[in-house]
């Protein structure tokens, strides 16, 4: 395992729901990572960030961990949940909110 | 360098050949669209693996040149029904 593919597996089970993302959650650089902390603000979700452009390794690295192409990325409890696609969609059905509170 | 809507209509077709895909250019500027991928070949997969058919269909260029797709993926009505 490379040394961003460890990294990675060490913030995923350290944090209980973590995003990867560009930017920050004050200020986030791509309209998809603030889509994705725009749903987690409103589920009132405590969560951690990670901003892949601090990071060239895990920006890279992050792609191929999960087997998926794009940033934003969240997992939680150490299982990838999906993009912003995804979070939006399990946002609107419940399934997001249900799955933040397992957390 | 940006991807025509019919490009990547052709890419999922490709490799999804019973796929209704029906793709949308967001901001008018060939960069930003949202794709709906309708396919028999979902039945039984997490969205997440859904998700991956597609992005596999597009060979690696999703997450390069192609930097915005939204994806909508979903199983046709009648499969669901049977």
């Amino acid at each position: 395992m490379s040394d961003a593919q460890a990294r990675i597996a060490d913030l995923v089970k350290a944090n209980d729901i973590v995003l990867f993302m560009k930017g920050t959650a004050l200020f986030p650089q791509c309209g998809f990572s603030s889509r994705a902390i725009a749903i987690l603000d409103r589920l009132g979700a405590t969560y951690e960030t990670v901003d892949v452009l601090q990071d060239p390794g895990i920006r890279q690295g992050i792609k191929a961990f999960s087997d998926w192409p794009t940033i934003p990325q969240l997992y939680v409890k150490g299982e990838f949940v999906g993009g912003s696609d995804i979070m939006m969609e399990m946002f609107e059905s419940g399934e997001l909110k249900e799955l933040l509170e397992t957390a | 360098m940006p991807m025509a809507a019919s490009e990547i209509e052709r890419m999922i077709k490709d490799a999804i050949p019973d796929a209704d895909v029906i793709i949308r250019d967001l901001a008018g500027d060939g960069d930003h669209y949202a794709a709906r991928v309708v396919s028999g070949s979902f039945a039984g997969m997490s969205r997440i693996k859904q998700h991956q058919a597609v992005y596999a269909a597009l060979k690696g260029r999703m997450g390069e040149e192609l930097h915005a797709l939204q994806l909508e993926t979903a199983v046709p009505q009648e499969t669901i029904s049977e």
